[in-house]
């Protein structure tokens, strides 16, 4: 399938599009059905100011639907640049932008020191562009709503608690009915970033309880059901009474799963939402490099769970059009873009990050 | 017009051409010893490639890359045996499912069949072997997955309590398991075997099938008579390649093995394989795991070659046998 037509399709299963992006939205769509359609039509009066130039991209995959879009809309207004970004994940990303492959790389975690020489192209920055949640999605017959704490998500993740109406879950859900349904673990069977700040989270907020350590891919329990990408883990959640599973927000919000409320630091069990992640990232301490980490945040609003995401560019440019198409779209993300990361069910940057992430920008050193 | 412009050109021909075609000949017959050899080039910078850059996994793990079946990257241990004992049993598994079935076919198709079944059936045949990986794995995931899993349950309960072989079929049940991989790739190397084997008999002579009649064997015992023996190294040919295909198939087997890395004897459960495995953590490795990655990739490709060196072994072997009874 033709990459916009999915761009396209996604844009079209959407079911609420705020008004104000309505119309540029079926631009895009419009714009998208075009391109696949007919390559060679006419093309329309190019805008924008910058000159001819393409960024090749690749990285994280779930910031991959917002940087999409946000490409799609940067693209209206600078036509003359064309931004791929190829997703493949945060390890992918950080391997092609080590080796000069690619122009910029996203990347849900940081690089380890040891991996810093490795940079062909000198010395690089973080530019934080969006948060989200992760959810602990569930699917179980005649629950609506669940609340639960950091243990018992450990215990279940590691198989000790095999039954939904086990005491430690029913402990966390007084007033709750729960049926004694089998729990069915879903996680992700290919190496992610989204396993990584999950267990990262469970690493830091059940430290007593979670003994499997944290990674892109860790040892799960063999009785533990694995899917590639949200969508596998969402579809095995959505085709299974008593199952549960972590997933992207924005997933879960599209395939209306239910998820749970998740008990932070403060001992308040907090949904996710783009408000509750704000709330983590709010609370955060913001590195000098603005890296961060939202996972398990203090503050009583704070969702637990927040899975950060940054673009790693290089601070010294080699290509004058490339690196101001760089720059205009680094602007563009942490600006305007910041309001349809809401729309697509991502949680923007508190306004004080996004600024310090601006003036990042205007650190990158463009040749003349 | 074309008799008269070729009469003059005739006599002249071998004495201006011989140089020139000597020339294009030799031409020619270096190109195509530059194409075999560029097969050898490409095989010996692959080998040399991954094997250098599996050497930092192999180093960490030492043997135990083989005897290990702990695999947790978070804590740098590499362990590659369950993956080896996953693409072996599913491999085995795919064959026990497909083989039969495509011998079946094979046999009807060549010796049975009407004219008209026989078009339409080879036709579907062909097409099951246009379908892509990714579409077989997608519909095992989307759609097969539930209903086996009612039906591993059922057969489950009913054979888990049969001492011995009960162990195979024993609980909990999973619809993502060593079963449905090795169903969906059943399925996948049905159409390989069953062409292929339809092709060798039907190069059996006419006349050894008729001799076979002509000796009062019933059509049963023709077949088992002079079409099997006789195109017995064909079969086990295509059944190999089969097995070359079971065995490095990646996606399909990445949507529906399940990615549990464990050596069990329940073939319910849920398991992983070497190819499934390298295509699942590829993307979001780094250093060691991508290097212990890479080596399983060279195992994987040990493993079919081992497989591949027996098969030619093997035929080489029962084609002698079938020379020698022949003569």
């Amino acid at each position: 399938m033709h990459p916009s037509v999915g761009k396209a399709w996604r844009a079209a299963r959407r079911r609420v599009t705020p008004p104000r992006h309505h119309a540029v939205r079926i631009v895009a769509v419009a714009v998208a059905l075009g391109v696949a359609a007919t390559a060679c039509a006419s093309s329309p009066p190019p805008t924008g100011t910058l000159a001819e130039t393409t960024l090749n991209a690749s990285g994280a995959t779930f910031p991959k639907v917002f940087y999409e879009e946000s490409i799609l809309e940067f693209g209206l207004r600078e036509s003359r640049v064309t931004i791929n970004y190829a997703g493949g994940g945060s390890g992918k990303g950080r391997t092609d932008l080590q080796e000069r492959q690619v122009d910029f790389a996203g990347s849900d975690a940081v690089v380890k020191q040891e991996d810093v020489p490795n940079y062909q192209g000198g010395e690089f920055l973080y530019i934080p562009t969006v948060t989200a949640p992760i959810t602990v999605s569930f699917h179980l017959e005649g629950v609506e709503g669940l609340r639960l704490a950091p243990d018992t998500i450990a215990r279940i993740f590691q198989r000790d608690v095999t039954a939904w109406d086990d005491p430690a879950v029913a402990a966390d859900n007084p007033g709750v009915e729960l049926p004694d349904t089998d729990i069915t673990v879903a996680r992700r069977s290919d190496g992610s970033g989204t396993t990584e700040n999950f267990t990262k989270f469970l690493v830091s907020a059940a430290p007593e309880t979670w003994t499997l350590g944290a990674g892109s891919t860790v040892e799960w329990p063999a009785d533990t059901q694995g899917a590639q990408g949200n969508a596998g883990v969402a579809g095995l959640i959505k085709g299974t009474d008593g199952a549960i599973g972590y997933i992207d927000y924005s997933e879960a919000v599209v395939l209306e799963l239910s998820f749970a409320s998740v008990r932070n630091s403060a001992g308040n069990y907090v949904e996710p939402s783009a408000a509750s992640t704000a709330a983590a990232v709010e609370a955060a301490e913001i590195n000098a490099d603005l890296t961060y980490d939202p996972i398990d945040a203090d503050g009583p609003e704070a969702y637990p769970i927040a899975a950060p995401t940054w673009i790693l560019v290089y601070r010294n440019q080699t290509d004058r059009a490339k690196g101001e198409a760089l720059k205009a779209f680094l602007r563009y993300l942490l600006t305007d873009g910041q309001a349809l990361a809401l729309e697509l069910d991502y949680a923007p940057l508190p306004a004080a990050l996004a600024e310090q992430a601006l003036a990042r920008v205007e650190q990158i050193e463009v040749p003349l | 017009m074309t008799a008269i412009d070729t009469a003059p050109r005739t006599p002249a021909r071998p004495a201006a051409a011989t140089p020139s075609r000597r020339t294009a000949d030799r031409v020619f017959q270096r190109m195509t010893l530059g194409a075999g050899l560029l097969v050898l080039l490409i095989l010996a910078l692959r080998v040399l490639s991954t094997v250098d850059q599996a050497r930092p996994a192999f180093a960490h793990m030492g043997l135990r890359f083989f005897t290990s079946s702990r695999w947790a990257p978070p804590s740098d241990e590499y362990g590659a045996l369950s993956f080896i004992y996953g693409t072996g049993l599913i491999s085995l598994l795919a064959l026990v499912l497909a083989v039969p079935v495509s011998l079946g076919i094979a046999v009807y198709l060549s010796e049975l069949a009407p004219l008209n079944a026989r078009r339409v059936v080879t036709v579907v045949i062909d097409l099951l072997a246009a379908v892509p990986s990714v579409v077989w794995g997608l519909w095992g995931f989307l759609v097969l997955r539930s209903p086996l899993q009612r039906f591993y349950q059922t057969l489950s309960d009913v054979l888990s309590p049969v001492p011995g072989v009960g162990k195979l079929f024993e609980g909990p049940v999973s619809g993502l398991s060593f079963a449905t991989a090795g169903t969906i790739l059943a399925l996948m190397i049905i159409p390989i075997i069953t062409s292929l084997s339809r092709d060798v008999m039907d190069t059996v002579p006419v006349a050894q099938k008729e001799a076979a009649l002509a000796l009062g064997a019933t059509r049963w015992e023709m077949i088992r008579g002079a079409v099997l023996p006789y195109s017995k190294g064909g079969v086990i040919g295509a059944v190999v390649l089969g097995l070359g295909r079971a065995m490095g198939e990646t996606i399909a087997v990445a949507l529906v093995i399940g990615s549990s890395g464990q050596i069990t004897s329940r073939l319910f459960a849920a398991g992983d394989a070497l190819p499934s495995q390298i295509a699942n953590q590829f993307n979001e490795s780094e250093g060691l795991f991508r290097s212990a990655l890479v080596a399983l990739g060279v195992t994987l490709f040990f493993f079919t070659i081992v497989v591949n060196l027996a098969a030619r072994a093997i035929v080489t072997r029962t084609n002698r046998h079938l020379k020698g009874v022949a003569l």
